[in-house]
């Protein structure tokens, strides 16, 4: 019988990327685009080298830059020795085996997970890796993409293809409209923050509804970016008319007749109707508010106004002990919203948060106005394109004048590995996806939120609800 | 890769639960281009104070630590990061098996890659240990890959599950590589048939 069940988007990708199966062996999965940057790449080189392995398909894996590299005046030498040898190594990579390298003189160059839509080599229907668990933000156009790790990147790099057993499927459905003030960001939260950290583990989520189908490309990417905050490596969407048009005319993109085969393929990538999920979950679009977290994971998020729970009432006496811990660590207190408490630092950037759309919420909340005295504000544009833009459209100026600091294009302070960090005990308020015990800097404490919600407490210094400035 | 066969040895208890692969080794080590010494990075933020001192009531600084090869962690271990620095820091240290009710999916596909046994128990089980070993330093359980039987304290053997392939691997220490390159001709006949 062929063809007669029907199938989800997944379904349908996965199934035809299998290159063979054996029983009782995972899937050969072939693997159409593969992104690397520095950090998790040479180690896989390395061992390319030790088994006299070559790059089997160099045009399908793209490079860049963005983990360790200063945000700051890029005339000037890099100080961090480390940092130094890690570019070294990428670029002495690319270039023996034929790979294309967005490196920091690259009018590209920008985070790996933005860059790869940008240069449209990220399209519907694809399988997608890179050594980073992010890499499902690349889902939003409808493709697998997933995070894997170097030994996974070594073979990718080998063979062009990934040993993978076949995750379930997960479908997370939003009907309805978002109130204002509510965003991508805050959706995803409430997402995670209703199924775990661990809720999507051993899942391939799909988001589907209405919500969803209003989102531009940059809201869904922000969507699928963060699956892996809920366990889950790959996060997609159905692609439509809004991913074809983000598409259209990009460097990597199919182009004339091409372009037009692709578009009719792509077009049968959505789920049959009647196709079914392993699991679904459905939230209502009009319920949501904006988000925040509290805690030392992404699951730990509530809406803004809502009190940060109390250990005392909680019944499972792990998730008690976590919870103490998580609020020992951050040292807020259960029982009352956060509103209203001061914070050090703003970072509006990271693969989530860092796109034209993104800093334009924020710049329409600070345009004209300045940020607290107190805080520290850094903007980090994605890539050097998106910095561009935004300097073109005023923004960056809007940005300036509020007494933000404009910065150069990478992982900056999402990651803290190049010296953009938090001061111990410091609390920030950042539009980047982990809130982990000293993901922004040793002792650092994260909350979680929105561009437009980051942008409201750049404003007053304290956690507030940017619909009270809307 | 070094097989994976049998093991008996110490566990040392790891309570907490969603553990992501930060506190396993924080970014800033990461800076490295091989893969060699990252054991002194382990837990590096829950071992050493902000002087580097050692902060003696963490698990790994205490003598129960040393030499011990199993690790019991909380459930939905190895979230976050895909870093293979994780598995490569917990094997660098001498963990060779973790026992826990579950683990991170990339985390786990990259403990397997690494000779690093990710071992799943049922809830009870990993209750019972988790309650017994923090008070008992000598703890010490078997793990037997080729039955996947784990045997605890006492006498008593549950089994866990591993997916055959990755069971093979580890049993006879072959790298994952090797298969893949095995069937270059079935990904060349792909490549032409697209």
């Amino acid at each position: 019988m062929a063809a007669t069940n029907p199938r989800t988007m997944f379904e349908k990708i996965w199934e035809s990327h299998v290159v063979f199966q054996e029983p009782d062996c995972p899937a050969l999965l072939y693997i159409d685009l593969h992104l690397i940057h520095e950090v998790t790449s040479p180690q896989a080189f390395q061992g390319l080298r030790e088994k006299g392995l070559k790059v089997r398909q160099p045009s399908k894996t793209v490079a860049t830059v963005d983990h360790i590299v200063p945000t700051t005046d890029r005339s000037l030498p890099i100080t961090d020795p480390q940092a130094s040898e890690l570019i070294a190594q990428l670029r002495g990579n690319c270039r023996e085996n034929g790979i294309e390298l967005h490196g920091l003189e690259s009018r590209h160059q920008g985070i790996v997970h933005v860059i790869g839509p940008e240069l449209g080599a990220t399209q519907p229907g694809m399988t997608v890796v890179c050594g980073d668990s992010h890499t499902a933000t690349h889902g939003a156009f409808g493709a697998l993409a997933f995070g894997v790790g170097t030994s996974e990147v070594e073979h990718v790099l080998a063979t062009q293809c990934l040993l993978q057993n076949r995750p379930r499927t997960m479908e997370v459905r939003v009907e309805g409209t978002l109130p204002p003030g509510v965003t991508a960001k805050d959706v995803i939260l409430a997402v995670i923050g209703r199924i775990g950290v661990g809720g999507g583990t051993g899942h391939a989520i799909e988001y589907t509804g209405s919500a969803f189908r209003a989102m531009s490309m940059e809201e869904r990417m922000t969507v699928c970016n963060m699956s892996i905050e809920g366990g889950a490596r790959a996060g997609m969407i159905a692609p439509d008319d809004a991913t074809f048009n983000f598409l259209c005319g990009r460097p990597r993109a199919p182009q004339g007749e091409a372009w037009d085969a692709a578009v009719a393929a792509w077009r049968c990538l959505p789920g049959d109707e009647g196709a079914r999920y392993d699991r679904s979950i459905a939230f209502d679009a009009a319920q949501l508010e904006p988000m925040i977290t509290y805690g030392t994971n992404p699951g730990m998020a509530i809406p803004i106004t809502a009190p940060v729970p109390d250990p005392a009432r909680m019944e499972d006496a792990v998730r008690q002990s976590a919870l103490r811990k998580a609020l020992g660590y951050m040292a807020i207190e259960p029982g009352k919203p956060l509103l209203g408490r001061p914070i050090d630092v703003v970072f509006i950037g990271s693969c989530t948060n860092s796109r034209i759309s993104d800093l334009r919420a924020a710049a329409k909340v600070l345009r004209g106005k300045k940020v607290s005295p107190k805080v520290r504000v850094l903007v980090v544009p994605g890539s050097q394109p998106i910095k561009r833009q935004a300097e073109a459209e005023g923004l960056a100026d809007v940005f300036r004048q509020a007494g933000c600091e404009w910065r150069e294009a990478g992982c900056s302070m999402c990651i803290a590995m190049n010296g953009d960090m938090l001061a111990p005990g410091q609390y920030s308020v950042s539009t980047s996806n982990r809130n982990f015990e000293g993901r922004q800097g040793p002792g650092g404490r994260t909350l979680l939120a929105s561009p437009l919600t980051a942008a409201a407490c750049a404003l007053t210094g304290v956690v507030t609800d940017v619909r009270t400035l809307l | 890769m070094e097989p994976f066969t049998k093991l008996t040895g110490r566990v040392v208890p790891l309570s907490a639960r969603d553990v992501d692969t930060d506190q396993i080794i924080p970014a800033r080590f990461l800076k490295v281009t091989d893969k060699v010494g990252l054991g002194k990075c382990l837990f590096h933020d829950w071992r050493f104070d902000a002087e580097g001192r050692p902060r003696p009531d963490f698990i790994l600084n205490q003598p129960r630590a040393a030499g011990a090869p199993i690790l019991l962690a909380g459930d939905n271990f190895g979230c976050g990061s895909s870093r293979e620095h994780a598995p490569w820091a917990l094997a660098s240290f001498g963990f060779r098996a973790i026992i826990s009710t579950s683990f991170a999916d990339i985390f786990c596909g990259n403990c397997l890659k690494n000779g690093l046994l990710p071992v799943i128990v049922d809830a009870a089980t990993h209750a019972a240990l988790m309650e017994r070993a923090p008070a008992d330093p000598a703890i010490e359980v078997g793990i037997d890959l080729a039955s996947q039987t784990l045997a605890l304290p006492g006498g008593a053997t549950v089994t866990f599950p591993i997916d055959s392939f990755s069971k093979e691997c580890l049993l006879a220490g072959v790298d994952q590589l090797g298969y893949i390159l095995k069937h270059a001709d079935k990904i060349a006949a792909y490549e032409h048939g697209r």
